[in-house]
């Protein structure tokens, strides 16, 4: 296989196969060199970013960034409010002006500029993954292998649609020439969450700066790191000033001040389904796209191929400590095939590596924060004391920082809180099942329709059983395969819109209809 | 900048990503149009290279294969490598084509800016080519697969050589097909040395083949090869007609043509005149004439005609012919012997027809195939050079009363590749935007080709589209999949 090809899908990212089989190994799809991870970055940006330059909070006020590993603070970064939010919507509205750089400029430049940007950022892959890793506590391996990729990917990936969306010439009753213009909606807040805080930035970067918005981005207090990181390549990638501005903070008040702000357009949130609730009450008919919670069932059959699809429900569950929108968290099991399912799943579980995110070999690091430790030790004890049966873990790891022991609970029953709320953490859920039209109820039976898996070999029951499940990504024989092309986004309370694919434009889009009078038309 | 003597070293077949010499031995002399003389000459393929490019091919598409295999967004990815070795290397090429064509340097230069511009926008199109599921009567999940055609045969032109290989790779590569590219007998430099940086970029081997030749030898070759899927054709309507002839005679491949034209542009009397005769001149004077959507036939009405005439004239007067190295020349020679004539022939036409010679009417120079810039007026729609094709830098200026009168004379030809108007009026504009029998209208504005947007020809100008989303659908087969299901979902 030739080198550049080799080395153009080892930027891809990284297939589920490759992530399966890390155990003890460090697995790489390149011929390149194993990356350094650096377990002590130099951190170069920590303040707001507004109009492409670095500025203190109007407050004077910082706010700590943790390491999750050890409970200390990496450091201290600008905290932004209502007044910062004030500067940076007028820098945003500003750069967004009829006749501005940004509005005049060539719709393949925008794509030119976020390649560029895409660019940089493999530049500094390793450097990034190790900030990821330090900021989050995501081992260093996803950092690189899956998050970093992963973003690239979807910045390139619309870096191609900036010139490629389509208004319509429309043959419209009567003497007139009609069409419509395809228009950036303007001003958009973009509030990301800390799970994923890179592959986040690009999942709403990417769109937005596509189609011709500007953007005002509030990274999760836990994970400001990268954000601001990135901020700086956005200006040396060469965007316009006030294109894009980067102002850190909390939820109520920075996040409260975006959606409050009337010189914002469009509101784009990823985080929980109350805080999402939020938003969609107070934003006073700006635009609204939520990617929320979710308690996805994956479903195993009899007939599925059951080493397969152990792996890949470890996986969906284990996945990034369990800080996953789309976790497969509750488990359904054929009845036939119940007890041996679960003897693999606990050895699995067994087998997984908790420590150092820095260390080659770790497969799970600590949670976020105190708050999801809390929350998660919490409904393990839900469990316990509901009475579905603790097959393995079930308290905390080690005694130092955020971790939690894999977790997995076997006989669930479906009102169970562990089988109902969203615990966001390692611990898994096992249910059992005898019929499909029964499973089908009990799966739908959720507030939430993010996603779905399901395991079986039969044709038609894939078909039938994807079709009639209430969520808006479901996967046969796999789990988390995720892409740029492919739309992604909630049923019912998992949320509103969809991200990636041509349908994630869409969000970013206003449509004019242009209708000239013409003294005669003809077909 | 430019380099004068360029180095030249690419003058093999290009076949699954090797250098090999014609199977015959043959070789073929590429002259310099400047001077007349050889620059080198270059390996000749035949029928039996044409089998060995398309045994490449097809094993580089057979299902399995790599390129069959690899991400779509990965072909996107070995794409934008090729854009920026062409824009590392672009003085080199720009230099090449100056040399194998005769354009001016600088437009040499802003031709690869546009192929690169080409290759960029369909590299983005590569993972968003999307099938349909679709809501079909009866318990089916019926849905499309956009597969690619397969092998692609592409025959290009020698008036744009590095920019016609742009737009044929491109949709090509996007889609997933693999490619035999003949480029043209006159100016095969550019295309070989295009085919080495593919092979640097990383494209496997087989996905991307050049085979320089004639076109009733290779050419041919290609059209009627039994295992060529499509043929894509850029040149005369006359081999156009032929090329699809023998695609369906042999296997029914599918073909797009892009043809000739007699392209009208039409000056109302509210145009600003000085604005108007610009951008006309440009319209009949870019690259010598030697464009498919020359505008060929200026309209003018008849308010402004007098005036119209003298701007144009001293626009054609001013014009700089020469060494298309040197800087400020804005016209080089045509490109060989046989276009010389043919200009020649037309222009004495015009004469003894009774248009009058505004200026020029000759050759220029001694040496090399230099063609004076040429204006006609009082040109009749019946005069030879105002309905056959000239591709030479000679202008037509014909009077008009009445839009109507306009729309109806200038529809009145077999080609249809290009149209513009210049008016203030957007009624006027309007009309004219419906009526014209073009592919391409203009509106204030001339040869404003973008790769976003659909290019190609009505009538004799050719079938299919170049360019824009239209252009992917040329390398696309639809295969419709029904599943049936025991219960309707």
């Amino acid at each position: 296989m030739n080198k550049m090809l080799k080395s153009v899908i080892s930027a891809a990212p990284a297939s589920r196969k490759v992530l399966a089989t890390l155990g003890s190994k460090v697995v790489s799809l390149s011929t390149a060199a194993a990356p350094k991870p650096i377990p002590k970055p130099e951190i170069l940006y920590t303040g707001i970013f507004i109009n492409n330059e670095w500025r203190k909070s109007a407050s004077g006020k910082v706010f700590p960034t943790i390491n999750p590993t050890n409970g200390e603070v990496i450091t201290e970064i600008q905290e932004g409010d209502r007044a910062d939010i004030d500067a940076a919507v007028k820098a945003a509205q500003s750069a967004f002006a009829y006749g501005s750089e940004w509005r005049t400029m060539d719709a393949s430049k925008r794509g030119v500029l976020l390649n560029r940007l895409a660019d940089l950022i493999e530049r500094d892959r390793e450097y990034l993954a190790s900030l990821e890793t330090l900021d989050n506590g995501k081992t260093f391996i996803d950092s690189y292998y899956l998050d970093l990729p992963h973003a690239i990917n979807v910045l390139r990936y619309y870096a191609g649609w900036a010139d490629k969306n389509h208004g319509k010439v429309i043959p419209m009753d009567g003497n007139h020439f009609a069409y419509t213009r395809h228009e950036p909606v303007g001003v958009c807040g973009q509030i990301i969450p800390w799970n994923f805080p890179i592959m986040m930035l690009a999942w709403k970067l990417g769109p937005a700066l596509s189609m011709g918005n500007t953007v005002i981005m509030k990274p999760a207090e836990q994970t400001p790191l990268t954000a601001l990181y990135v901020a700086q390549l956005i200006k040396e990638a060469g965007f316009p000033a006030g294109v894009v501005n980067i102002v850190p903070g909390y939820g109520p008040t920075a996040g409260g001040a975006i959606v409050d702000h009337n010189g914002v357009d469009k509101v784009a949130f990823t985080g929980s389904t109350e805080v999402g609730k939020l938003i969609q009450q107070r934003a006073n008919l700006k635009r609204v796209t939520l990617e929320l919670g979710g308690k996805s069932p994956n479903i195993i059959f009899k007939d599925s191929d059951m080493d397969h699809a152990v792996k890949m429900a470890h996986f969906g569950l284990f996945l990034n400590q369990g800080q996953c929108c789309c976790a497969g968290s509750r488990v359904f099991v054929e009845e036939a095939i119940y007890d041996e399912f679960v003897e693999r799943s606990v050895e699995a579980a067994k087998a997984r590596k908790v420590g150092d995110p820095f260390d080659l070999t770790t497969q799970q690091g600590p949670q976020i924060d105190e708050e999801q430790f809390n929350k998660i030790l919490g409904l393990i004890n839900e469990g316990k004391r509901e009475g579905a049966k603790l097959l393995t873990g079930g308290g905390r790891h080690g005694d130092r920082g955020y971790y939690i022991q894999p977790t997995i609970f076997g006989d669930v029953q479906d009102n169970m809180r562990i089988a109902q709320e969203e615990i966001f953490g390692p611990v898994k859920q096992i249910l059992k099942f005898k019929t499909t039209d029964e499973l089908i109820a009990r799966a739908n039976k959720t507030i939430y329709g993010l996603a779905a898996a399901i395991f079986t070999k039969d044709l038609d029951r894939a078909l039938h059983v994807s079709s009639a499940l209430k969520a808006g990504t479901v996967w046969v024989n796999t789990y988390d395969a995720f892409a740029p092309q492919t739309p992604f986004g909630g049923y019912k309370m998992s949320g509103i819109g969809r991200e990636l694919g041509e349908y994630g434009l869409h969000n970013y889009t206003e449509v004019k209809s242009v209708i000239m009078a013409v003294p005669q038309k003809n077909s | 900048m430019a380099v004068r003597n360029p180095e030249i070293k690419y003058t093999k077949l290009f076949i699954n990503n090797e250098w090999v010499n014609s199977k015959s031995g043959k070789t073929f002399p590429t002259l310099n149009p400047t001077t007349a003389e050889k620059i080198v000459d270059v390996a000749e393929a035949d029928k039996a290279d044409v089998d060995a490019a398309v045994v490449a091919a097809k094993a580089a598409f057979k299902p399995g294969s790599l390129w069959r295999t690899v991400d779509a967004s990965a072909r996107g990815r070995l794409m934008l490598k090729l854009c920026d070795l062409l824009e590392r290397d672009r003085v080199h090429l720009a230099s090449l084509e100056t040399l194998d064509n005769g354009k001016p340097y600088g437009d040499s230069h802003f031709d690869i800016g546009c192929a690169i511009d080409t290759i960029r926008y369909f590299a983005g199109w590569c993972d968003k080519i999307h099938g349909d599921t679709i809501p079909v009567d009866g318990n089916f999940l019926t849905f499309t697969r956009k597969e690619p055609i397969g092998v692609v045969g592409s025959i290009i032109p020698w008036n744009y050589p590095i920019l016609m290989a742009a737009w044929k790779l491109s949709p090509a590569l996007a889609t997933g097909c693999t490619i035999i590219l003949k480029p043209a007998e006159q100016t095969p430099l550019t295309a070989l040395y295009i085919a080495s940086l593919i092979k640097e970029a990383g494209f496997p081997a087989g996905v991307v083949n050049v085979v320089p030749g004639y076109g009733p030898t290779a050419g041919a070759a290609i059209s009627e090869h039994p295992n060529i899927d499509k043929v894509a054709f850029t040149g005369s309507t006359e081999v156009g007609k032929i090329i699809f002839g023998a695609a369906a005679k042999s296997n029914l491949k599918r073909v797009t043509l892009e043809l000739g034209g007699k392209s009208p542009i039409i000056i109302c009397e509210d145009a600003d005149v000085d604005e108007a005769a610009n951008i006309a001149h440009g319209a009949i004077f870019n690259n010598h004439g030697q464009n498919c959507v020359a505008g060929s036939r200026t309209f003018v009405q008849a308010k402004i005609y007098d005036e119209f005439v003298k701007k144009a004239t001293t626009l054609a007067n001013d014009r700089k012919v020469g060494d298309p190295f040197v800087d400020g020349t804005q016209q080089g020679p045509q490109i060989d012997q046989a276009q010389l004539n043919k200009i020649e022939d037309l222009i004495q036409s015009g004469k003894t027809e009774g248009a009058k010679l505004e200026c020029g009417g000759g050759r220029h120079g001694q040496k090399g195939y230099f063609v004076q810039p040429t204006v006609f007026s009082n040109v009749k729609d019946n005069m030879r050079i105002a309905k056959e094709e000239i591709f030479g830098p000679v202008q037509q200026i014909l009077k008009f009363d009445t839009l109507e009168e306009a729309l109806t004379r200038a529809n009145d030809t077999k080609y249809g590749l290009a149209a513009g108007i210049i008016t203030k009026d957007i009624n006027k504009a309007l009309t004219f935007i419906q009526t014209v029998q073009a592919g391409s209208v203009w509106v204030n504005c001339y040869d404003a080709v973008a790769p976003q947007a659909p290019f190609g020809g009505f009538k004799e100008s050719g079938q299919g589209r170049e360019l824009g989303e239209a252009a992917l659908k040329e390398y696309l087969e639809t295969k419709t999949v029904t599943i049936a299901l025991e219960l309707k979902v």
